[in-house]
């Protein structure tokens, strides 16, 4: 994985002393609250219900042990002994206290990390493929070109005070697992016919109160642009995104009311311009982070059988496993979601625990995965049962990966001040009530995604089952909604009618599971089944 | 008038009172003689290309620094071969004096005085970048680590 050299530690280092000063000056009175709070939200610190939340960036998802290792201690030291994952890949803790986060970015820089843009109206930590560099159906390893486009995208000028937030993923899979296609700018790489890689550009899709899917801008950009055309969307969308509202200020209004294709026919014109400046980075440097992300020395001739005679064992490797592009060698993917826990949470001795693991049997590599769960990437196939029995021991081999128990959720009113209603209760109910694995084999694949509020964070426009907390005169209310994705077949879910109580939607989820059973045909997940079928009999179940 | 605060430039302050992009530009250029311009946040920039040899000032004015569409204006400005004054005025903060100079400002006049110690430290804070803005004469980090 990517390694810093000495000016990275210095960019992330002169952040430490900048966020200091700032810090300094706003305990002193010298910077208001007001005057204060886009800074400190340009450094990924929120001021949320009960304390500070500090988020902490985790580029494209990607860790070594150490790293995780102090994510682990940070939590003990600064918080209250537990972190939590989030869906854009990163961690925060939910208990800071201002006076000591400068010195908790010390302690992170001298580990490569930060919390530079984890926040605010710029461009925020670029997400990646969970299984990137490992998975079978890779093109190419799509985390060089993200760490091209976070370098790029860290502190620059002309782009730090955006209309609103900016998310951008990049990919090199056909099947889509980083929900692309909903980030303001989704890059694909490809191979074209000539059998050149380019990137596929993607642009105005997201989640929020206004959810849409990002139409292609362009079906090809070479290498040696890729950062050019990047500006190019991003200097059209600085000049002419909404403002004066920021609930339509993100990129998807502008790309919508303009149309793609006028926001195309500036993004060329911008793009035109600016392959005249010597604003491109040369291949020199893309070969010198390509470097970094070079294969870990796998072994060859591994043995590619796995004993599967423990049960508990075979559940987890047919839930929890994906093929790796190594023989002899898995990806396990770390559930977050113990039957009744706090989807995506993790304690300072798990977090040690997973980092260990993954120093001892994964090149010392880990990931975080946008559903809140930790991939261990390459794990050869006679470790996996040490590894898996270590994770159950701790807590954390629950075997439930695209399960209805791997419910994606927001933190919600239990800690966030935009919240309308809380998730995570919830989230903890439906887990307890499909806490059987029998029950949970069953159904098989059904993404459930909670949001405590329209910001969607829980991404519920994205599940096959999705469910949005809101507001109705001061009680907390779920409006259920079916027929999400964030695959490569993306599409947003709609909702099924009026709201339920919190033990009312527990209900309904159930009762949409039965009617999955009785009309599932051969191999269909719950996606399927709805999609071949419609609304109206699970309707007929829930409101009947 | 507010008074510019910081100045990196060499040659005579100019001090023309600055005329708005529409007027600037009203008829063909014909209605004015003006040599000052001041740019708000929903103009074009782009408008001013024709002319722009008249012009020694450039006011690019902030009625809050959360408002990036300045930055993007001065930059594409200096892009297209401005070299006079480009100055930042209004809600000019401490800690963006750094990133303006790098998209081509190099005047600065908020509305309200800042501390020169904070400023100061603001505008020396940063010894490398990792952009190619061009228009602030900087090598970004990746040149640096190939040098041609």
């Amino acid at each position: 994985m990517y390694k810093y050299d000495e000016y990275d530690q210095q960019m992330v280092d002169t952040r430490v002393a900048e966020f200091r000063d700032q810090v300094r000056r706003r305990i002193s009175g010298e910077l208001t609250e007001d005057q204060f709070k886009p800074l400190r939200l340009q450094n990924g610190l929120y001021l949320q219900l009960h304390a500070y939340m500090l988020r902490v960036a985790v580029p494209y998802g990607t860790l070594n042990s150490v790293q995780m290792r102090l994510l682990g201690d940070i939590a003990d030291k600064y918080d209250r002994g537990y972190g939590h994952f989030t869906t854009r890949q990163n961690i925060q803790y939910n208990w800071i206290k201002l006076d000591e986060t400068p010195d908790i970015l010390a302690e992170l820089a001298t580990v490569e990390m930060h919390a530079i843009q984890t926040s605010g109206n710029c461009i925020r930590n670029i997400s990646s493929d969970q299984f990137a560099g490992a998975a079978a159906d890779e093109v190419i390893d799509p985390r060089p070109y993200a760490e091209m486009l976070r370098q790029w995208s860290s502190f620059h000028p002309e782009f730090l005070v955006l209309p609103r937030k900016f998310k951008i993923c990049v990919i090199a899979s056909e099947k889509d697992r980083a929900a692309m296609r909903l980030h303001d700018i989704g890059i694909k790489m490809i191979r074209n016919d000539a059998g050149e890689i380019g990137a596929q550009f993607y642009a105005g899709g997201g989640m929020g109160r206004t959810p849409m899917i990002a139409p292609m801008i362009r079906d090809f950009v070479p290498l040696d642009q890729l950062i050019t055309f990047a500006e190019a969307c991003l200097r059209v969308y600085n000049r002419y995104g909404r403002r004066d509202n920021k609930y339509k200020a993100r990129i998807k209004i502008l790309v919508h009311e303009l149309g793609r294709d006028e926001y195309v026919r500036q993004v060329e014109e911008e793009f035109a311009h600016l392959l005249t400046q010597p604003i491109e980075p040369p291949m020199a440097e893309l070969e010198r982070i390509m470097a970094h992300f070079a294969n870990p020395a796998f072994e060859t001739g591994a043995a590619d059988d796995l004993d599967l005679s423990d049960p508990d064992f075979r559940l987890w490797v047919e839930r929890n496993t994906t093929a790796h592009k190594q023989a002899g060698y898995i990806i396990a993917t770390i559930s977050l979601k113990p039957v009744g826990g706090i989807p995506g949470d993790a304690t300072a001795d798990q977090i040690r625990l997973m980092a260990d693991l993954g120093r001892d049997y994964s090149f010392d590599e880990l990931r975080v995965t946008h559903s809140q769960n930790i991939v261990l990437p390459h794990v050869k196939k006679a470790d996996l049962y040490t590894v898996w029995k270590a994770l159950d021991e701790a807590g954390i081999g629950t075997a439930n990966i695209d399960t209805v128990g791997d419910i994606i959720a927001c933190p919600g009113l239990d800690y966030c001040s935009l919240a309308n209603a809380r998730s995570i209760p919830l989230a903890q109910k439906i887990s307890q009530r499909f806490g059987s694995a029998e029950k949970q084999a069953e159904i098989g694949e059904l993404k459930l995604k909670i949001s405590g509020c329209i910001n969607a964070c829980g991404h519920h426009h994205a599940g096959h089952i999705g469910i949005l907390g809101v507001d109705k005169k001061g009680v907390e209310n779920y409006q259920l909604s079916f027929g999400g994705s964030e695959g490569a077949d993306t599409s947003l879910a709609k909702i099924t009618g009026p709201g339920f109580d919190e033990d009312g939607v527990v209900d309904a989820v159930e009762k949409a599971t039965q009617v999955y059973l009785a009309n599932k045909q051969g191999e269909e997940r719950f996606l399927d089944t709805y999609r071949r079928i419609g609304m109206d009999p699970f309707k007929e179940a829930i409101y009947g | 008038m507010v008074e510019v605060q910081f100045r990196f430039r060499d040659d005579e302050a100019v001090n023309d009172a600055a005329v708005t992009v529409d007027a600037f530009v009203a008829e063909d250029f014909a209605q004015t003689n003006a040599t000052a311009v001041r740019i708000e946040p929903g103009d074009d920039a782009r408008a001013l290309l024709p002319q722009l040899d008249r012009l020694a000032l450039i006011e690019v004015n902030f009625p809050a620094w959360t408002d990036g569409r300045g930055y993007s204006s001065a930059r594409l400005l200096r892009e297209a071969g401005y070299t006079g004054e480009m100055r930042a005025v209004g809600d000019v903060v401490i800690d963006m004096l750094g990133h303006l100079q790098r998209c081509g400002f190099d005047a600065f006049a908020p509305d309200k005085a800042l501390n020169p110690d904070d400023a100061k430290n603001a505008f020396a804070r940063w010894d490398n970048v990792y952009q190619a803005t061009v228009v602030d004469g900087r090598q970004a980090i990746w040149a640096k680590r190939h040098p041609a």
